[in-house]
């Protein structure tokens, strides 16, 4: 749904471009074929790993590990897989949405959530190449951080 | 062939992991190839829009008007476009990279663009109702709210931390990366 949003988006801009100037609409074409290929290969690498610790931290394994009584360590190793694991959203939310049916506790859930958004373990070797690994670590950090507090949040909250 | 591989060491090792896998346990490799294949079937539809968008900023939006709307001083109009931008996101937080660096080329503040990334695994407008569904109002209300306090404030400590140097170092690969 989102995606052919993005691409009428995409589309009527790039009609637009090209109804004020052809050589500008050129030019930005050429520069996105540059910059897919540049980036190509990282992204490539990313998807890679996914399958792979995908596969070994699987839906499963997960549900496993946040039993009924999980508590505070259950909120701990959700930070702690949601941060070394990394799936899209349309897969991480009815996997949530299991987790709490299956009698996980919600602050469990709202950490390994959060950090799977935020904190990629996965992708840190591209952030560290735009931004440096000092900055890198920094932000993932504050992703970290942040599911902390959310977690904590709707622990006492919810 | 030796700098090639040397290039893309990453991508060598990720498919290595990928083939070892494969050898010890090969249901669990296959599983890991379909998964990492369906990857690039949901990703690769959203790179195409997503570079071309980024192709179009960078040949139509100056530079000064980037760092009008979002340079050191845009104030809270810049921090709310940042925002803005990164809740519009879609898909994986490695697609906004290529973003967050054209954005620097043209001029908009560091903190921003931490904020621009960090709203973007936060605050996702295409799936918020998602979330909703999946897990009420309260939790999804709590997420967004939570996350934008804490990395509001993380994103302006973050640039505050960086040196001088640093920020350099960020701007020219930001140059390099997206020219």
């Amino acid at each position: 749904m989102s995606t052919s949003i993005l691409y009428i988006i995409v589309l009527s801009l790039l009609f637009l471009s090209f109804l004020k100037d052809r050589s500008k609409t050129k030019k930005a074409l050429k520069k996105a074929l540059k910059s897919i290929q540049k980036n190509l290969s990282m992204m490539i690498t990313v998807m890679m790993f996914m399958g792979v610790i995908l596969t070994v931290i699987d839906p499963q394994f997960i549900s496993m590990i946040f039993g009924k009584e999980s508590g505070i360590y259950g909120v701990l190793l959700g930070l702690g897989i949601g941060s070394v694991s990394f799936m899209p959203s349309f897969i991480a939310f009815p996997l949530g949405a299991n987790l709490l049916e299956s009698g996980a506790g919600y602050p469990q859930v709202a950490g390994f959530i959060s950090s799977l958004m935020g904190v990629g373990f996965i992708s840190f070797g591209m952030e560290s190449k735009y931004f440096g690994t000092k900055v890198a670590l920094m932000r993932n950090l504050l992703a970290l951080l942040a599911s902390i507090v959310f977690a904590a949040a709707v622990g006492g909250l919810l | 062939m030796i700098g090639f591989v040397s290039k893309h060491k990453w991508a060598f090792i990720a498919l290595l992991s990928l083939m070892m896998l494969y050898m010890f346990e090969p249901s669990k490799g296959i599983q890991a190839t379909q998964s990492t294949l369906s990857n690039f079937k949901s990703v690769g539809m959203i790179l195409p829009p997503i570079f071309v968008l980024i192709g179009l900023l960078d040949t139509w939006v100056p530079r000064e008007v980037m760092v009008k709307f979002m340079g050191n001083r845009s104030g809270f109009v810049g921090g709310m476009i940042a925002v803005l931008l990164g809740a519009m996101g879609a898909g994986p937080l490695y697609v906004a990279f290529p973003i967050a660096a054209i954005l620097i080329k043209k001029g908009a503040r560091l903190a921003y663009v931490f904020l621009f990334l960090s709203a973007w695994v936060s605050v996702k407008l295409p799936i918020f109702m998602y979330e909703w569904a999946s897990f009420g109002g309260r939790f999804t209300l709590l997420h967004v709210i939570s996350s934008l306090m804490i990395y509001s404030i993380g994103s302006f400590m973050m640039e505050r931390f960086l040196s001088l140097e640093t920020k350099t170092m960020i701007e020219d690969r930001a140059e390099t990366l997206s020219a």
